[in-house]
């Protein structure tokens, strides 16, 4: 029952079916029953092309989510002074007016919330579940040749548990007593104590109960992810011939395989906590003109129990932006990854030094400071891979036929940002100089910068390469590279100012400066920021635009392999059904990375090696 | 669409199945919470306030029903294929029997520890045992109902030793013998404490 092949015969088409496997996929009259109708189509669907192309339409809706909560607390931060009044009808009770001057203000508990869950919604919903769910589902079974995930299954329920824990964030938005307003890390007593503070009651609930159900998401993709990577690989696919996105998604998956469950438990604790009455992290508290019950708890203990996860999260983030401009880079560069092999063992040493820095999140949380002196040493050895990595970026497009789509613009924003950001955290990963930058604005341009802009970019360009593989049509470039310009530029007016406020000790998480006089110097500064963030946001709607534009009128994919790149998912229809390939599996004859090699502008993978040639890097 | 991908020759060459090599994946996930919470009690336990006491004989015997339950299952495995359908069947129902008396000895060990005064919120020494017992009793049960699963196919399918059966055998027997392991690690480190 092989699907019709309707583009013309290419010269992939026929190494395929000479050179390729036959593992009578299509002989199954089984085959495509799950895709009967529209429900297992294109909602509960196990095609790993529907569940990425889900991911990424959630993310971008909590994105744009996420994204307008920053703005109301810019607006806030900007314009201390400004009626906010206007916002009422979509706030409601959290905009105060002063009977008396009719001014809106924003309410400090819902500040607070906002902050949250605008930390909670973009680095768990949109830059895990939304950049590694979107393109490890997408390319790990398109790049290494498999017809899907190991088990489409758990693989449509790690979709649905993300839409579950959505769903239930979501609906603490609208509670009462308002959502988690402790910070994006919940430390106790605020998230253990319901009476901590009005988001600590319910809010604090839900957001256990969707974090745990996000849990439960990133072990399931991961799990198949890992599986599909190791043991679904294609005839002559070795792990030193997979492309480097498959590299970063692998390794991502197994960070995350061994974080989360740590975060899991630390959940736990915080439940029984919070509704049975242990002193896991409370202690001797005092509290509503009542002394409560628990004895000897440790709140430090939470903060190590969630650094182990929140740390590696980082990379979790990080690496597959990471993957996807190596793999955009080189493709847009026609020239080889420069030193494929010390960027997998870059990926490598990152993941491992990962799991042994987290507590350099917790240098001004009393540990001592003997210990810190470890975890320093750790935090600025991962400046050499992560240095390692970008000099081999450069390296890559030194040189090379540069092609300025917005794909690679984002793709070199990527690396211009990861520097920015990455440098600052060589200043913040000393315990000392961590005295005076600790909580303040230099620690939210380092983080904003380094894993936040730069892992969107990462996204974005992802998302403009491999959009004519998801929807076989084009986005439009133009459009692309306005996005990328307002998007770059907006990036470094918001955060870099950040720096100096920063360094100037301004802490993060205030509701307003304007009050103390030792910052209010910073007024017209704070404007600047909340200016340009309101001009950033404006810009991503041009993403947003665009993309769902073009999934119907964008301009059409005409040829099997427009970018000219020698990965497998090119080697596809343009609109691949079930099963990726029509027909065989391709087998893999060569690296990745044959750009401008023996006088041919680009060699595919299933290409077979030329008598006498050698394969990889090695010329 | 399972059945395509996991039953596709493609794949079986290797030589660990997909899905068997998933369930280990998603153990080592496993082993990474109950490894998150036993730090926690070690960091806990160095900062002092800390509550000494010893376990319950009841753990004890419910370590040796565990162990026993895990060579019931796997008894009944080898019998499963060499052929022996009644050997298989009763070794099967004698696994299931021994993992209820282990949920059983589980409560009754929790009652006996609030008997002698160490109820859950008496000190983080004492919650630690029932979180971290009970955490793990959370996974038995799911092991428990993957027997259930078994036992359902021993008795209502004809007897016939598949790849497909022993492969859904395997993968029960796996987690099976997974949270025994996972018991006697969690067992030593507590009551060795």
């Amino acid at each position: 029952m092989a699907t019709v092949v309707t583009t013309p015969r290419t010269e992939e088409d026929v190494l395929i079916e000479q050179l390729g496997y036959d593992d009578h996929f299509h002989d199954h009259h089984d085959g495509d029953k799950f895709r009967s109708n529209f429900l297992t189509t294109y909602v509960f669907s196990q095609d790993h092309k529907i569940i990425a192309k889900q991911f990424l339409i959630t993310g971008m809706f909590w994105a744009v989510i996420g994204g307008l909560m920053s703005l109301i607390f810019r607006l806030q931060l900007g314009f201390p002074e400004e009626s906010m009044a206007w916002l009422k009808p979509v706030l409601g009770k959290w905009i105060e007016i002063n009977p008396d001057s009719g001014m809106g203000s924003l309410s400090p508990e819902f500040y607070y919330a906002l902050v949250t869950m605008h930390g909670t919604i973009i680095v768990f919903f949109v830059l895990t579940a939304g950049l590694s769910g979107t393109f490890s589902n997408l390319l790990i079974p398109l790049q290494v040749g498999a017809r899907d995930m190991a088990s489409p299954l758990l693989n449509m329920m790690s979709y649905w548990f993300f839409f579950l824990a959505g769903l239930v964030m979501f609906a603490s938005l609208f509670l009462s007593t308002g959502p988690f307003a402790g910070g994006w890390t919940a430390y106790p007593p605020l998230s253990a104590l319901p009476q901590a503070s009005s988001g600590s009651g319910a809010g604090m609930t839900l957001w256990l109960v969707s974090l745990v159900f996000f849990v439960v998401s990133v072990l399931l993709g991961g799990i198949n992810y890992i599986t599909t990577v190791l043991n679904l690989r294609t005839k002559g696919m070795t792990m030193w011939r997979l492309p480097l996105t498959i590299w970063a998604f692998f390794i991502t998956a197994i960070i995350g395989l061994l974080s989360f469950p740590v975060l899991a438990s630390a959940f736990f604790l915080v439940m029984f906590d919070r509704g049975l009455g242990t002193s896991f992290f409370l202690n001797e508290i005092y509290i509503g003109g009542q002394a409560l019950d628990h004895v000897g708890g440790s709140p430090v203990l939470y903060q190590h129990l969630f650094w182990f996860l929140g740390h590696p999260e980082v990379y979790i983030i990080i690496l597959p932006a990471m993957g996807i401009v190596s793999e955009v880079l080189s493709v847009h560069s026609r020239k080889p990854i420069f030193g494929y092999k010390a960027m997998v063992f870059s990926i490598l040493a990152i993941a491992f030094l990962s799991f042994i820095v987290w507590a350099h999140h917790m240098f001004m949380s009393g540990v001592n400071p003997f210990i810190s002196n470890f975890f320093v040493i750790f935090t600025l050895i991962i400046a050499v891979p992560s240095a390692v990595k970008v000099f081999n970026w450069i390296a890559t497009m030194y040189g090379g036929n540069v092609r300025f789509t917005a794909a690679s613009m984002f793709a070199i924003g990527f690396v211009s940002m990861f520097i920015s950001g990455g440098l600052t955290g060589i200043f913040l990963g000393n315990s000392a100089i961590d005295i005076q930058l600790h909580d303040t604005y230099f620690v939210v341009a380092h983080f904003h910068i380094v894993m936040g802009v730069a892992a969107f970019f990462g996204m974005f360009a992802g998302v403009y390469h491999w959009f004519p593989k998801m929807y076989g049509r084009f986005m439009n470039e133009t459009l692309g590279k306005v996005h990328f310009w307002g998007t770059i530029i907006g990036a470094y007016a918001i955060f870099w100012p950040m720096h100096y406020t920063g360094l100037a000790g301004v802490p993060r998480r205030y509701y307003r400066f304007d009050t103390f006089q030792t910052f209010s110097h910073f007024d017209e500064l704070n404007k600047f920021i909340t200016i340009a963030a309101i001009v950033t946001f404006a810009f991503q709607l041009l993403l947003v635009i665009n993309f769902f534009y073009s999934i119907w009128k964008g301009k059409k994919v005409t040829v099997q392999n427009p970018w000219g790149a020698t990965t497998l998912e090119w080697t596809t229809p343009i609109r691949p059904g079930h099963g990726n390939w029509p027909g065989k599996i391709p087998a893999v004859q060569r690296w990745a990375y044959d750009y401008g090699k023996d006088g041919k502008e680009f060699i595919p993978q299933i290409q077979p090696l030329a008598e006498g040639e050698a394969d990889g890097g090695d010329h | 669409m399972i059945e395509t991908t996991v039953n596709n020759p493609v794949y079986t060459r290797n030589r660990i199945h997909p899905k068997k090599f998933a369930l280990l994946v998603a153990c080592a996930s496993m082993v990474m919470m109950f490894a998150g919470l036993t730090s926690a009690y070690l960091v806990r336990q160095a900062a002092g306030n800390w509550l000494e006491f010893t376990l319950p004989n009841l753990f004890y015997y419910s370590t040796a029903v565990i162990v026993s339950s895990s060579l019931a299952l796997h008894g009944s495995y080898l019998l499963f294929r060499r052929g022996n359908a009644v050997g298989y069947k009763s070794l099967m129902v004698l696994a299931m029997v021994l993992a209820l008396t282990f949920i059983v000895l589980q409560y009754q060990g929790w009652l006996a520890l609030a008997a002698g005064g160490v109820e859950l919120t008496t000190n983080p020494s004492g919650s630690f045992v029932y979180v971290i017992s009970g955490l793990h009793a959370a996974h038995v049960l799911g092991g428990i109902a993957a027997i259930g699963v078994a036992l359902l196919h021993a008795f209502l399918l004809p007897f016939r030793p598949t790849e497909r059966r022993k492969l859904r055998f395997e993968l029960t027997l796996i987690f099976w013998h997974f949270v025994d392991l996972l018991w006697i690690y969690l067992f030593i480190f507590l009551a060795g404490q």
